[in-house]
């Protein structure tokens, strides 16, 4: 279908115009829309998958309109392996962030569903773009609805929280671009496949990446720049934690997969210790650092900057194992269990921010303290939070599995210490896991107001059921997620171990 | 001379009429029909805005009046930029002046003979027409500064003059300097026979030269006007010197140095990169600690005039078409800025202080709309048009490898994001405080503020055309 990625990104962006229109009075029909909306956007994703050509490594569905002559800039989309199920993920999150949103939101809603429709938009738009000034424009331009929903619905220190996201990222930002101006004054272009081709010296190479690093580390977030990520989860509302865990988070991994990786593949291959060694701080240090939180929000944040971190780990263990086996497909498996990881994570802790909404919901605390017990009060929503925790552990069966296994096989074949380092999160992770799900879920009931619980309404369960299906499908059978990322992976690692000296 | 050759100078001549005419009718027209003046001046920009386009075209650049002015297709579209930009700003002015009891005729004569200055700083030709249009800008703007009777506001005009006639007197030595070792007035002669190597006194003219441009655009550290007067001068004329005069002032600087001093380009292109390395860090690091929004404005401009001394530094026509690209998108968000501000003011409420704007989200959603696009804007944050604003700049500074300037500008706008945040977080993070007035701006006035917004928006959004517009312009 001609133009489909187009009108994923511009539905829900003209959704979300039109529900400001209708207001906060007629905030009914506005939700209704904002539904529609996303649902729309989920429903035409659907051909986008099935009828995407698994055999090829080559941009499909593309779209190319003049944009910018002046800077041979195009309005240029197309998706690969890569960038299909991070659009999906996108697609598909954005619905049970709409529905959680429901009849929790009441201040100025119309623009609460505005502000995720149009990122939903601006989000699949960063995935979908291969010019590289359009996906920056995307890529910054999905600030400022983000920025919006932590300030305005946020908690006590949301204004702390979002402009130290803000200027964090900005920060990042604003040297990749400095970096894709250079490439494309040397090169002329700046169509991705251009700038992937661009022959660039050593020194050229390695500026770039670091440059490149330093927006893509603040958004994934890596160690040691992570720490607007806990401040902003924690005052985000649920819908603005499960975007960002679920999403944004996505950005920089695929940062990592479409630019560092090709365009500076020999700085790569330098700096890669670099890489490895911040993903494994981020692996067992912020293991150490979940486990000691008194914050469901916070500790689930911290979780997700553990689990970014095989995403790291995953991308740039490649260089090692190629240098270590001369083996092309071991480096491969590093970059699958990369994507996976990142779709897993996208599911698993949107969930389990959604989990943590319901009782926020109910309850308005945040703090593991004022819990415990709450299976006996909500039994159904009690097994949604044991499934996911589970998978959070990475348990085999769950999708959480899948990624964590692939990254530790092929880390253990660049090197056995890393995989030692990197399994330590199985241990790390089902203990700050698992002491969460004990102290809040298990146990007698902790207060009176753990006592009064209501179980989960017909809207919650679908959400968390829907999540759930999807967790438990990737886990056991990821062999469709796996055969469409195939040759873009194989594409991606020739291009990541080829030099360009 | 023939008088085929007056087509070229139609704007000024129009404008210098309206000037009289003016003049002569607000003096009959007395008290009661006050406000005939506004809209004669409204109507005056329009027929000289019509009438330039009818005959003022000119596609070739041609030298008219010995050698004094010259018309060519950069000055013909700054002329029409100026006469958007001084309508619209006079627009926005009215409810202010009236509310404030400054709607007086002068105001806007002093307004049409600042923008005669402008026109005739546009298309000067020679160091006398220079001068000439520098001071009628000047004057008519330090007049407009002191037309409220109130203390800050005299006290504002006087600094505003007496650093002015410093400045002035710079240039002028400058310029008696270039004109003693080159023998000539005229800015294409200076260029042709300025050949290195420079005597001393050749650079030492230069200095003060660019010492009086730095004043003039405000670049640190000669802008220790520009904060004062902003803060000082009533609102509406904060929001006249903050736009068309820097039209006027890029002008200045692309004729005086980038044309008649090209020959010394290596030489004051590294005066201004130091300039512009210092206005940049100065600018974004003061205004963040600014309480009144004007005052925090002003320091925003001298960050911006930072970028634009930096596609200068640059020194290729690449450089000057981002500088001027960056004048203009700086002057169409400063317009909404300053807009925003006279519009949510009221009778005995200036809204010029950081705290008058909590909330502001809650007592009028559209203008908080639209000063929420203006500060994005001036933060370089696509969809919105500062951003290519920026990215014009740096590019040009790659291509000219400029590292360092890359790394400065880029990580003090960094900076400077913060504190247009922060004026976001008042307006749509916090409670309003009690008791404001609410707006009370007429319904015209608004829709020219949000066609103001729009047009932030959709040039960010198809930046293309002004893109190519502002390169034509300059090669």
């Amino acid at each position: 279908m001609h133009g489909l990625l187009s009108i994923l990104i511009w539905l829900p962006i003209a959704a979300g115009l039109a529900v400001v229109l209708l207001g906060d009075r007629n905030i009914v029909a506005g939700r209704w829309l904002a539904l529609l909306a996303s649902l729309a956007t989920l429903a035409l994703s659907v051909p986008l998958w099935s009828s995407f050509d698994t055999s090829t490594a080559a941009l499909q569905f593309p779209e190319k309109l003049p944009w910018i002559p002046r800077f041979d800039a195009w309005y240029a989309l197309g998706v690969d392996g890569i960038s299909l199920p991070l659009i999906v993920l996108t697609a598909f999150m954005t619905v049970p962030v709409v529905i959680a949103g429901w009849r929790v939101i009441d201040t100025r809603p119309a623009q609460y569903y505005a502000a995720f429709l149009i990122m939903e938009g601006l989000m699949i738009g960063v995935f979908s773009a291969t010019d590289a000034l359009l996906f920056y424009f995307f890529w910054e331009a999905m600030l400022i609805p983000m920025f919006l929903i932590i300030g305005i619905w946020g908690g006590p220190r949301r204004v702390y929280a979002t402009i130290k996201f803000f200027l964090y990222t900005f920060l990042g930002s604003v040297f990749m671009l400095t970096a894709l101006i250079y490439m494309y004054v040397k090169g002329g272009s700046y169509s991705i496949a251009s700038l992937q081709a661009l022959p660039l010296t050593l020194v050229e190479q390695r500026w770039i990446f670091l440059a490149l690093l330093l927006a893509f580390a603040v958004k994934v977030p890596m160690f040691p720049v992570h720490t607007w990520l806990p401040d902003a989860h924690v005052e985000a509302p649920t819908g603005g934690s499960v975007i960002l865990a679920a999403i944004m988070l996505k950005m920089g991994g695929y940062g990592f997969l479409r630019f560092s990786l090709p365009v500076a593949p020999d700085a790569s291959r330098e700096l890669d210790l670099l890489v490895i060694a911040l993903s494994l701080i981020a692996v067992i240090y912020i293991g150490f650092v979940a486990l000691v939180q008194q914050d469901m929000k916070k500790l689930i944040a911290y979780s997700s900057i553990a689990h970014m971190g095989f995403v790291t780990l995953g991308a740039f263990v490649i260089y090692e194992i190629v240098r270590n086996t001369g083996s092309v497909q071991g480096a491969g498996m590093g970059l699958d269990g990369a994507m996976v990881q990142m779709v897993s994570h996208g599911l698993i802790s949107g969930a389990l921010f959604l989990c943590v909404g319901v009782l926020y919901d109910r309850v308005h605390s945040r703090q593991i303290a004022d819990y415990g017990g709450v299976v006996n009060t909500m039994p159904v929503f009690a097994a949604f939070m044991v499934l996911f925790a589970l998978a959070n552990t990475g348990l085999p069966g769950t999708s959480g599995f899948v990624g964590e296994f692939l990254v530790i096989i092929a880390s253990f074949r660049a090197s056995f210490w890393y995989s030692l380092l990197a399994a330590v999160t199985l241990v790390l992770g089902a203990a700050y896991t698992l002491w969460l799900v004990k102290r809040v879920i298990f146990g007698p009931v902790a207060s009176p107001r753990v006592a009064a619980l209501q179980d989960l309404n017909g809207r919650e369960c679908i959400v968390l059921a829907a999540l759930a299906l999807a967790v438990l499908v990737v886990g056991v059978w990821p062999a469709p997620l796996l055969k469409v990322m195939q040759p873009s992976i194989q594409h991606l690692v020739s291009q990541a171990i080829a030099t360009k000296l | 001379m023939n008088w085929s050759s007056l087509a070229a100078a139609v704007p000024e001549i129009c404008l210098a009429a309206a000037i009289c005419v003016i003049l002569l009718v607000d003096v009959f027209a007395g008290e009661r029909r006050r406000g005939l003046t506004p809209t004669l001046t409204l109507l005056a920009l329009a027929v000289g805005a019509g009438l330039t386009v009818q005959y003022g075209h000119v596609t070739q650049r041609t030298v008219l009046f010995e050698g004094m002015y010259v018309a060519d297709e950069l000055g013909f579209a700054l002329k029409l930029a100026a006469f958007l930009f001084v309508a619209v700003a006079l627009l926005y002015s009215r409810t202010y002046l009236e509310n404030r009891s400054i709607l007086r005729g002068e105001y806007y004569v002093l307004a049409l003979t600042a923008l005669l200055g402008i026109f005739v700083l546009v298309s000067a030709n020679s160091l006398l027409t220079v001068y000439l249009g520098v001071e009628l800008l000047a004057l008519s703007v330090y007049a407009m500064v002191a037309f409220d009777d109130s203390g800050i506001s005299a006290e504002a005009a006087m600094k505003y003059f007496v650093l002015g006639a410093i400045a002035s007197g710079a240039l002028l030595y400058g310029m008696s300097l270039i004109y003693g070792l080159t023998g000539t007035l005229d800015l294409g002669e200076i260029a042709a026979r300025l050949h290195a190597p420079f005597s001393p006194g050749v650079i030492l003219g230069l200095v003060f030269i660019v010492v009086a441009v730095a004043f003039k655009l405000g670049a640190v550290p000669f802008h220790m006007w520009l904060p004062d007067v902003y803060e000082g001068a009533p609102t509406s004329v904060t929001l006249f010197i903050g736009t068309a005069p820097k039209i006027a002032y890029f002008a200045l600087t692309l004729r005086l140095l980038a044309q008649g001093l090209a020959g010394t380009e290596s030489e004051w292109s590294q005066m201004l990169a130091a300039l512009a390395v210092m206005t940049l860090v100065v600018g974004n690091v003061v205004a963040i600690v600014q309480t009144n929004l004007k005052r925090m404005l002003a320091y925003s401009t001298i960050a911006n005039v930072g970028f634009i001394v930096l596609g200068f530094v640059a020194g290729t026509p690449d450089g000057y078409a981002a500088a001027l690209y960056y004048t203009l998108v700086y002057v169409l968000v400063a317009l909404g800025s300053f807009g925003v501000i006279l519009l949510a003011s009221a009778k005995g409420f200036e809204a010029d202080q950081l705290e008058d704007y909590k909330g502001l989200y809650q007592r009028d959603p559209p203008l908080a709309l639209a000063m929420m696009v203006m500060m994005f804007s001036t933060a370089g944050v696509p969809p919105l048009v500062g951003f290519w604003a920026k990215l014009r700049i740096f590019q040009a500074l790659w291509e000219t490898h400029h590292l360092w300037l890359v790394v400065i500008a880029a990580a003090t706008s960094v900076v400077g994001a913060y504190y247009y945040l922060r004026v976001i977080k008042l307006m749509y993070f916090d409670e309003p405080a009690p008791h404001l007035p609410p707006a009370q701006a007429a319904a015209g006035v608004r829709l020219a503020l949000g066609l103001n917004a729009a047009a932030v928006l959709l040039l960010g959004l198809l930046p293309g055309p002004l893109l190519d517009l502002c390169a034509r312009l300059i090669h």
